[in-house]
Formats: C-alpha cells, sequence, structure tokens
C-alpha cells in the first residue's frame, strides 16, 4: 500500500497529542455539532466514504465518552486512519474533520 | 370609466407618477437604492423620480401610446428618499419596480433595465446603485452557483478551514511547461489550488492547450504525492463562446476538477452559459472580477461591489474574489464583511453598518466561497480567519511564490500557518491578541514557516479605502 503523505485538514501539523484532541472534541461539543467517527486503510483524495465506527455519537456529552470510542476504534482497526467529524446537520456539512489517529507504526 | 386624454408634451416625472412616497413597496418587488447627485437646480424628488422613470416605462416627453396600457402596473416607483449622510447634494432614492418588468433568468435584461441609459441621465450628475432586492420569486428564475459551498467541500473532501489558493506569477510570460513546474510546486507543497491570472488566456509565449497538458500534468501529480484532491483555475477565458466551450471541454476531457472565467469581461450571458455548463459537466466555476474597479470603486457614481456580487452569486460561480480588507486591493472592512455574507448566507438582514440596505432572502440558492487575494501572506492569517471565517479560499501569490526557498515551501508555510491558527482558535484561544505567538511557537518546528514570517515581517498596506461607507438606516 503506498503510504499517504497528507490527509486535509490538520495533516501540517505535528500529530496531535490525546490532550490536544479533547480539545477539539471540546469545541465539537460546545457548537452542538455531532462527533462522528469513521476509518480506513485507504485514504485519498476521492474516497468520499469511510467506514462508520457505529452510529455518529448523537448524544454524546463529554470529551471523554468520544475518546473511548476513537481508542476502541483504533484498537479494533490499528492499521487505519481514524477520523473524528464534528457534523452539522443543519448544513449538511462536517464543520471540522480531521485524522485524529494515523496507522501504527509501520502497518502503513 | 372615463379614458383619459392625451396630453401631449413634456411634464415633470415627480408629476407623472414616478416619486410616490406613500407606495408600499410589494414582496415581489425589485428594490434598489441609488445614491443620486442631482444636477443644480433639480430638486431631489425629481431626480429620483427621473431614476425611476429613466429605469423604467418613461421616456422623456409624453408619447400617445402611454394610453393604451395601465401604466400603474409598470411603473418603478421612488418611495423613500433620503439625504446621504455627511455628503452635501447626495441622496438616497428607494426605487421599486414591478416583476413584470423583468424577463425570467436574465441579468442581461435585469441590467439594461436597472443600469441601462438612466446613468447618463442628464437631470443626475451622477448616480450609484448601492443595492439591490431580488425578491425571491425572481431569484427562483435562477440557478445560482453550479454547486456552491457545500458541495465543493463534498467533492473536494475539505472540511473545517478556508481553502489555499495562490495565483501563478509571473502574470505574464512563461513557457506552459515552466508554469506547470510553478503549479506543481505550490499543490505539492500544500495548497489546494492554483489559478491563472486574468490575463492568462492564450498568448503566443503559452497557447492553452500547452498550458492545460502540464499544469492537469502537475495537478494529477501533486494528488498522487499527497493524497488530497487539488485544482487549477484554467482560465477559459475567450474571445467567443465557441471558444470559452472548446477549452472548458478540454479540460473536463483532462480531469480538471475546476476551471474559471472572468465574468465581468467575458459578459452577463457568457458567465451565464457557462454556469449553466459547469453544473452540467460537474466542473466547479471560479469567478474573476477584472474591470470590477471601473464600475464599483468611485463613491458616487457606478454599482457597488455588493451588488455586482449578488448578480454573480445569481447567475452562478463557486468562488468569486472579494476584497481581503487586509492586503494591497480597496475594501472597506465592514462593506467587505457584508459581502461575505451576501455571497454564502440564505438570509441576509438589512444592516446599515454594512453598508446592507435591503433584507436578502436567496430562497435556498447554494452558496459560494469568497476569494480573498492579493498582498497577503502568513502574517494576515489571524486577521483572515477572523474575517472570512471557514468559508472562504484564502490566495497567497505572492506570498507563497515569494518565498525565500521556492514555491513548495511557501505553499507549506501557508498551510502550516493556517492550521495553527484554526486549531487554536477551536481550542477557544484569541487569535487575534495572541496570533504572534501561535505563529511564533508554529515556527520552532516548521522552517518554512519561520523563513516566511521572516521575510513579510515588516510589510503593510494602509491606505485608506476610498469607496468607504455612509452610514444610513435600512430602506424597508
Amino acid at each position: 500500500m503506498k503510504t499517504i503523505t497528507r490527509t486535509e485538514t490538520f495533516s501540517y501539523l505535528p500529530p496531535f497529542t490525546e490532550e490536544e484532541v479533547e480539545k477539539q472534541i471540546e469545541y465539537i461539543l460546545r457548537n452542538g455539532w455531532m462527533p462522528i467517527i469513521e476509518y480506513t486503510d485507504r485514504p485519498g483524495p476521492d474516497n468520499h466514504y469511510w467506514r462508520l465506527w457505529k452510529l455518529p455519537l448523537f448524544t454524546a456529552k463529554s470529551p471523554a465518552e468520544v475518546m473511548a470510542e476513537l481508542r476502541a476504534c483504533r484498537e479494533a482497526n490499528p492499521d487505519c486512519y481514524i477520523k473524528l467529524i464534528g457534523y452539522d446537520p443543519k448544513r449538511q456539512l462536517p464543520a471540522i474533520s480531521f485524522v485524529a489517529y494515523r496507522p501504527t507504526e509501520g502497518a502503513a | 370609466m372615463t379614458n383619459k386624454a392625451y396630453e401631449p408634451g413634456v411634464k415633470l416625472y415627480s408629476e407623472l407618477g414616478y416619486y410616490d412616497p406613500d407606495y408600499r413597496p410589494a414582496d415581489t418587488d425589485v428594490l434598489c437604492c441609488f445614491r443620486v447627485t442631482p444636477q443644480p437646480g433639480v430638486p431631489p424628488h425629481e431626480a429620483a423620480a427621473a431614476v425611476a422613470a429613466e429605469s423604467s416605462t418613461g421616456t422623456w416627453t409624453v408619447v400617445w401610446s402611454d394610453l393604451l396600457t395601465d401604466l400603474e402596473k409598470y411603473r418603478a416607483r421612488c418611495y423613500h428618499l433620503e439625504e446621504v449622510p455627511g455628503q452635501e447634494n447626495q441622496y438616497f432614492a428607494f426605487v421599486a419596480y414591478p416583476l413584470d418588468l423583468f424577463e425570467e433568468g436574465s441579468l442581461p435584461n435585469l441590467t439594461s433595465s436597472i443600469v441601462g441609459n438612466v446613468f447618463g441621465f442628464k437631470a443626475v450628475r451622477a448616480l450609484r446603485l448601492e443595492d439591490m432586492r431580488i425578491p425571491p420569486v425572481y431569484v427562483k428564475t435562477f440557478q445560482g452557483p453550479p454547486h456552491g459551498i457545500q458541495v465543493e467541500r463534498d467533492k473536494l473532501n475539505k472540511y473545517g478551514r478556508p481553502l489555499l489558493g495562490c495565483t501563478i506569477k509571473p502574470k505574464l510570460g512563461l513557457s506552459a511547461k515552466n508554469y506547470g513546474r510553478m503549479v506543481y510546486e505550490a499543490l505539492a507543497g500544500g495548497l489546494d489550488f492554483t489559478k491563472d491570472d486574468e490575463n492568462i488566456n492564450s498568448q503566443p509565449f503559452m497557447r492553452w492547450r500547452d498550458r492545460y497538458l502540464f499544469v492537469m500534468e502537475a495537478v494529477k501529480k501533486a494528488e498522487a504525492e499527497t493524497g488530497e484532491a487539488k485544482g487549477h483555475y484554467l482560465n477559459v477565458t475567450a474571445p467567443t463562446m465557441e471558444e470559452i466551450y472548446e477549452r472548458a471541454e478540454f479540460a473536463k476531457e483532462l480531469g480538471s476538477r475546476i476551471i474559471m472565467v472572468d465574468f465581468l469581461t467575458v459578459g452577463f450571458a457568457a458567465h451565464a452559459s457557462l454556469s449553466k455548463w459547469c453544473r452540467k459537466n460537474g466542473i466547479l466555476l471560479h469567478l474573476h472580477r477584472a474591470m470590477h474597479a471601473v464600475i464599483d470603486r468611485q463613491k458616487n457614481h457606478g454599482i457597488h461591489w455588493r451588488v455586482l456580487a449578488k448578480w454573480a452569486r445569481l447567475v452562478g460561480g463557486d468562488h468569486v474574489h472579494n476584497g481581503t480588507v487586509v492586503g494591497k486591493l480597496e475594501a472597506d472592512r465592514q462593506a467587505t464583511i457584508g459581502v461575505n455574507d451576501l455571497l454564502r448566507e440564505n438570509f441576509i438582514p438589512a444592516d446599515p453598518t454594512r453598508g446592507i440596505f435591503f433584507d436578502q432572502d436567496w430562497a435556498s440558492l447554494p452558496g459560494m466561497f469568497p476569494v480573498a487575494s492579493g498582498g497577503i501572506h502568513v502574517w494576515h492569517m489571524p486577521d483572515l480567519v477572523t474575517i472570512f471565517g471557514d468559508d472562504a479560499v484564502l490566495q497567497f501569490g505572492g506570498g507563497t511564490l515569494g518565498h525565500p526557498w521556492g514555491n513548495r515551501a511557501g505553499a507549506t508555510a501557508n498551510r502550516v500557518a493556517l492550521e495553527a491558527i484554526i486549531q487554536a482558535r477551536n481550542e477557544g484561544r484569541n487569535i487575534i491578541a495572541e496570533g504572534r505567538q501561535i505563529l511564533e511557537r508554529a515556527a520552532r518546528w516548521s522552517p518554512e514557516l519561520r523563513v516566511a514570517m521572516e521575510t513579510w515581517k515588516e510589510v503593510r498596506f494602509e491606505f485608506e479605502a476610498v469607496d468607504t461607507l455612509d452610514l444610513a438606516r435600512s430602506g424597508d
């Protein structure tokens, strides 16, 4: 598999720490957006449908809940890119979307 | 009923019903706010009535065939008049036009009426169209942007941040192969888009077909290298509509995601045709606005940019250039922010502090990305993100290509600066107050950003805008 160097928003920053990911989750929840977790082993410009991790986290209230799901997704899919989305149903758009975890070392 | 007698001769427009302060505009009327400077000796209400008359049913003399129709139904009326605050002998005239005056879905028709002969009319010394309320019933006869912000983001997989672009320079004179190199470096370095300049069409040094081929090789390479969607605005502006279509078709054949046109210089009908072509073919459309400043820069005469921008959205593009506030090109801050809203939002309330005289309801017409371009660089990033928010394209031309290490590094510097600012904003930090600190911290691990910050540390463009707002209350 070809190594993907970039994955859109925040992929030009150093990988986020857990604390930094949590701050973005706070931003999502503060705005009333819906956290959604998606994953794939084939990111790319025209891959619009990554696999959903469960359903959107409609009722998530705290960053801890979302972090727990992110970790669970990562454990189940260590070779995958895992994306966190803050979805705005009014605009039918992710208001924020970034890869929170990249595959573990060597997997890509 | 008794028919009126034919009374030939010249009458005052205000006596013929074109000035009617008791008229209440209908929801279906097209409303305009004009800045009228009457000729000496012409009372303001007569000048305003003349504007309403000459842009609708009136002419200089009464004619017998006026009596063959019901002019009450077709006449435009000045329904409100007020002095422009702080200006001598200038008036805001609010004019209502019945919907029947306009052909469905035709910007040429709307403009031939409202900004036609009347702008050269002798009774007014100067005339400016400040704003236009396009009623939803008329909006619905247009389709607007070929795709709009939402579809463009979905197509490109880009969310939660402004998009980044760069116009390739020098504006003129590069060969097709050298030009493609510039595109490749900028896109591979981290920009989303590169752009043909407005006057790059098909000159002897670089014919369009050669440019398209080299540019698209560059775009595909940058996509493969980065894993991100990339686009180059291939300029299809050409001498004839047939040639515009030929270039657009070739861009599509090569797999370009986006093309561009200069919507004012090709003309409104050509723009409309291309907008429909883009929707039909799934290609994004970027609008350049060369010639706008000829029309919109003078305060007392012409058409305000906010009206041209509304027309651009009505006929449709996915991007259009707007002022930057902070760069090298003219723009009043509040007016620029007002236009951003007019381009992006579905309902924009009247707000005199932003120069918006009327409520505008777009009736779900898709929104378009405003493009900020001209003399901007990494230091402007906190301001740009604050002014434009996420739904904008920030274009750094010199601010990418002028990087001491070249455009790949320049592109990376811009992308890093943008993402660092967006991350901080989302974390709830004050990006204006802490902007320098945020950028300096990112520059510690990004040498590209550090060098860009050193290069453009002192560059400012601090001139007063010529076209400033004269604050007035709203017209409806």
